[in-house]
């Protein structure tokens, strides 16, 4: 997009992004957040600020400044805020919120988001669509395929609503035990919001209004061959559809289309998983061949798309004792998210370019 | 419930000690019965000492003749340190919960028994919720040590409950207790300098403050409710933030290498952390505090952080490391912080 105007240095304007969800280059907000950096947000049509900090008529430049950025920002924080020092001053003196999950908002929007934007924009230049389909605020199980070896689909999907949803909602994704056996991954994981897949993690996630991700294939979603590349999987034991029964929160499908062919599984060393106790010890054209050289994805082209909500409210209050009703209704999520796998696949052009 | 006649076991120790303390300014009370092996360290009004093991049947003649109508539990220990051994400690926890359950199922005049158990009883696990709520039973978790003799003595008071229906049972789960006086492993584990950490794994953990724990304690026996409650401080905090707010260092090791530290620094006496609470330095255990808040109307005064705060303001200080055990970068980048700020002060 080279028409995108820009309008004061420090108002990053993004230029050089397209997909159809963003039909032309939007304008970030020209205020400065209460820690000294640049709003993020778009700004909202013919104001050149966000509705965070759209200027009140008699109100101050002063009381538009310090407008709060996101209700974590500690109070306690009173001397002027500089961005990068007073950032590590907080890390370093552990003065910092976190929720009871570990979601850690401040490490996630500055240092994590950052990191993945790079394989998002730059390595798979994803492309999201219907991101706007997510509600604004309020619960709803965000329900996905999951592909390719390691888990990235889900971290690549929670960035795309993150930075493209007007709200900037933070998915809380759902990871079996195995992602919190591990050293390093399992705090990080957590530390970006995700919580354990549990029944109980799950409904209390809800309850307090997130957006929670789940991707019920599990390890038989991401641990299967490249023959059977979106291939939906058993969708576990069906007890995604009953925590959305129970908690009457709708339904987001999503397909993610590229995970697959960032990491193609050619093979499953069976005797090596059953020693290092692994769910599958996977073979791609670069791992382990490469040694850890391997492990970095194939350079695939990723398309996400998130459908419409699925509501759930006409189903009686004990809907989710009802084990057929139940089965029945993940089977059609699950048919909703292969017919939209299909659709993605059949657009596009190649699965790298 | 006027003139009513209390019994704690451990009363020597922090819990039970301060639990009577409380006791005194309580019109309500008219006897506090403490039972322990050593005398209590400071005299209480309204307690009469009773030096007398909980294994030892002689207690059912202490609970008998003192006609108490309360009995409180706070007999527990979560380290062998003192007992002189594992053996030593599951004898008194477990064996001892059982006899003076026993005795107390022959006492008439028992309204009402108070056991302090602890979240132990939950383990810790990379699969286990989040946040655990009181009637979780992990299919996965394998207990041992603590947590194993806090499960064994809670099914012996729920077997007491269900054959003396009419006295009112509860079971505080308590999270674990940091303060300014009191000494844990994990306050042990707090006031090291250097705090070694399994590299690679950085738990959620919650306090309960020692104040908060002498009014649980209280509440639960003042109440009319029953049953089994999580007691622990709002909020989280992670290991290395926790290390941060206390201004200590964090010294990272191999996983194999950790549990050989913590078996190390028991062995010599530095920390008494049994080596069944590693898993605790690994995954955490994080309880659910609302049915204790909803039942009992009881909520804590200080949440976590403020119990780190406290801890750290009253203990911390003199324990903090030499200046020159942090890393030369983190003082540098500390001293250039400053200047700036200054800097920005001036202009």
């Amino acid at each position: 997009m080279a028409d995108a105007e820009i309008i004061r240095l420090d108002s990053r304007t993004r230029a050089g992004r397209t997909g159809p969800s963003r039909a032309g280059a939007r304008v970030r907000c020209r205020a400065t957040t209460s820690s000294g950096r640049p709003c993020r947000n778009y700004a909202t049509a013919g104001t050149g600020y966000c509705s965070v900090h759209t200027p009140s008529v008699g109100a101050t430049s002063r009381s538009v400044e310090a407008a709060p950025e996101s209700p974590a920002a500690t109070p306690r924080n009173r001397e002027e805020e500089t961005g990068i020092e007073n950032f590590l001053r907080r890390r370093l003196t552990g003065n910092y919120p976190i929720d009871d999950f570990g979601y850690d908002p401040e490490l996630y929007r500055e240092v994590l988001l950052p990191l993945t934007r790079l394989l998002y924009e730059r390595y798979f230049r994803v492309r999201t669509l219907g991101v706007e389909r997510i509600p604004d605020t309020g619960p709803a199980l965000v329900v996905g395929n999951h592909s390719g070896t390691v888990a990235l689909d889900a971290v690549i999907a929670q960035y795309a609503v993150a930075t493209e949803h007007p709200n900037r909602r933070v998915i809380r994704n759902i990871g079996a035990d195995l992602v919190y056996q591990l050293p390093v991954i399992g705090p990080l994981a957590r530390k970006g919001g995700a919580a354990v897949a549990t029944e109980e993690d799950a409904q209390e996630l809800l309850r307090r209004g997130e957006l929670v991700g789940v991707y019920p294939e599990g390890y038989k979603g991401v641990g299967k061959g490249w023959r059977e590349r979106y291939k939906l999987q058993r969708f576990g034991r069906g007890g995604f559809m009953e925590t959305a029964l129970r908690t009457r929160v709708p339904i987001i499908p999503v397909a993610i289309v590229g995970a697959e062919e960032a990491f193609p599984m050619i093979g499953n060393a069976k005797w090596l998983a059953r020693t290092l106790g692994t769910p599958y010890f996977p073979i791609t054209p670069t791992f382990p061949w490469l040694g850890p050289l391997g492990l970095l994805p194939l350079p695939s082209k990723w398309i996400i798309e998130f459908g419409s909500p699925i509501p759930v409210d006409d189903y009686p209050e004990d809907a989710a004792e009802d084990a057929m009703l139940v089965f029945d209704l993940a089977d059609r999520v699950r048919d909703t998210i292969q017919q939209m796998l299909y659709s993605l696949l059949q657009q596009r052009k190649g699965a790298f370019f | 419930m006027a003139g009513r006649r209390v019994l704690i076991t451990g009363v020597s120790r922090f819990l039970g000690l301060r639990l009577a303390k409380r006791l005194e300014q309580d019109d309500e009370v008219e006897l506090v019965v403490g039972v322990d092996l050593e005398e209590p360290p400071l005299p209480i009004k309204k307690l009469d000492f009773v030096r007398v093991d909980i294994r030892n049947p002689l207690i059912a003649r202490v609970l008998e003749t003192t006609k108490v109508d309360t009995l409180v539990h706070t007999n527990i220990f979560s380290s062998p340190g003192r007992l002189g051994g594992r053996s030593q400690m599951k004898e008194n926890n477990v064996i001892g919960t059982m006899q003076l359950l026993a005795a107390a199922q022959r006492a008439e005049r028992l309204e009402r028994v108070v056991m302090k158990s602890s979240t132990a009883v939950y383990g810790s696990g990379a699969g286990e919720p989040s946040l655990l709520p009181e009637d979780h039973a992990s299919r996965q978790v394998e207990l041992s040590g603590y947590g194993k003799d806090c499960a064994e003595a809670e099914q012996y008071a729920r077997d007491y409950g269900r054959r003396r229906p009419e006295v009112d049972l509860v079971i505080l789960r308590t999270q674990n207790v940091v303060g300014p006086t009191v000494s844990t492993s994990m306050t042990d584990y707090l006031s090291l300098p250097m705090m070694p950490t399994a590299l690679g794994f950085d738990p959620r953990l919650q306090f309960l403050h020692e104040q908060d724990a002498v009014e649980a304690l209280y509440t639960a026996l003042k109440s009319e409710s029953t049953g089994i409650y999580n007691i622990a401080g709002d909020g989280v905090v992670y290991l290395s933030q926790a290390i941060r707010m206390l201004g200590k260092v964090e010294v990272p090791i191999l996983l194999p290498a950790a549990q050989t530290a913590a078996s190390l620094l028991r062995r010599f006496g530095v920390i008494d952390f049994p080596t069944d609470q590693l898993k605790l330095m690994l995954f955490g255990r994080i309880v659910d505090t609302r049915r204790v808040k909803e039942r009992l109307g009881f909520t804590p005064r200080y949440s976590t952080t403020e119990t780190l705060t406290d801890f750290r303001d009253h203990r911390g200080r003199d324990e903090l490391p030499e200046p020159n055990l942090r890393p030369t970068w983190e003082r540098e980048l500390f001293e250039y912080l400053r200047q700036r700020n200054e800097q920005r002060q001036t202009v």
